[in-house]
């Protein structure tokens, strides 16, 4: 009867962690292409308005960003008002125009005119703000612009 | 002189550094957002002057108290994309060349707009509206014309309109950039234009 367990008691054999390295190695690559480095650091707070009807931004390198918000913790300094953050710097108005010349300079003749600005702004933010960002972007004849939002109901 | 074989050499830390990275990279990473809602601004130009008639016209406005009037009546923003439907898919009339709207579901009312091609959506806003409001309010105005661009496409190509458009952008799909989906997508687009104006604020 007991054909199957004849030695008694046999060890139970370890298991082999031989294929970890590949499991985690496999996680690592993952996690480093889909990484994206930053390439400026956020000195506004910026919780994004969700919105149910998003449409995904084209190409990458043809997105300019043109960030908005009150200033965050570490900034009290700078007031409590909402300010404009373009690049790494605080910016005022005036400042849009001269960095949308800059990033039209970087990029070749036939991107410019699927340029798009995308404005990242904090839900917290007055329109008053906006719009005159717009109206600057307007004057700059930017006239792509997309709201960047998180995907989700707006509504409560 | 004997062979010495070449000593093995220890990869057991090698988990450990992987895991060390891995937990770097995870830590770092940040999914970026990279969707949101593609807007036109108007060319900074002084606006030409034609009379649009107030039917033609759907009013929504939003106070410093992120309260909406819509055509001079409170709404809740709930409500708003029925109303935006209804105005829209009205169809009382006719577009600028003389053509009777074949396609509207609308009731067809004489006090509504004429023509999807006629009815202008237009935002005024306070400057002390909250941007929150704002984009929430946009988000169903632009969901009211997909509903309607997709009911369409339903009804003349049987697929949905956001299924037209991810074809047309998917490299993979037969359909690719090709002359006849961007004819079928341009067509639905003519006949339903997204028109929403957004006023400056007083």
């Amino acid at each position: 009867m007991s054909k199957f367990n004849k030695g008694g008691k046999k060890e139970l054999p370890a298991i082999s962690t031989a294929s970890l390295p590949d499991i985690v190695f496999m996680l690592l690559f993952f996690f480093m292409v889909a990484t994206v480095m930053r390439d400026n650091s956020l000195k506004i707070k910026n919780n994004l308005p969700s919105a149910a009807d998003t449409e995904k931004l084209g190409q990458k390198n043809l997105v300019m960003f043109l960030y908005a918000g009150k200033p965050s913790d570490s900034y009290k300094s700078m007031g409590t008002e909402a300010r404009i953050q373009l690049n790494d710097k605080f910016a005022e108005i005036k400042d849009i125009a001269p960095f949308i010349a800059a990033e039209r300079a970087s990029k070749r003749e036939e991107e410019i005119p699927k340029l798009i600005a995308a404005l990242k702004v904090d839900k917290e933010t007055n329109m008053g703000l906006i719009s005159d960002i717009e109206q600057a972007l307007r004057k700059t004849g930017q006239l792509k612009i997309n709201y960047t939002t998180k995907k989700g109901s707006a509504l409560k | 002189m004997a062979k010495r074989s070449a000593p093995e050499v220890n990869a057991g830390s090698m988990a450990d550094i992987a895991f060390l990275l891995l937990i770097f990279f995870l830590v770092t990473t940040t999914i970026e957002v990279d969707s949101g809602i593609n807007s036109k601004l108007p060319p900074d130009i002084p606006p030409p002057d034609v009379k649009i008639k107030q039917k033609n016209i759907f009013t929504v406005e939003l106070n410093k108290d992120n309260q909406m009037l819509v055509e001079d009546e409170l709404m809740e923003i709930k409500d708003l994309q029925a109303a935006a439907i209804k105005f829209i898919d009205n169809g009382g009339g006719e577009n600028p060349t003389g053509e009777k709207c074949t396609y509207c579901g609308g009731e067809r009312l004489d006090d509504s707009s004429d023509h999807p091609e006629k009815a202008i959506v237009s935002i005024t806003h306070s400057r002390a509206t909250d941007y929150e409001t704002f984009i929430t309010v946009y988000d169903q105005l632009v969901g009211a014309y997909s509903i309607l661009r997709d009911k369409l496409a339903q009804k003349l190509y049987n697929r949905s309109f956001k299924e037209m458009e991810a074809t047309y952008n998917d490299s993979k799909s037969p359909e690719f950039k090709t002359d006849k989906l961007k004819d079928k997508i341009d067509n639905i687009k003519k006949k339903y234009p997204r028109i929403i104006s957004k006023a400056e604020p007083k």
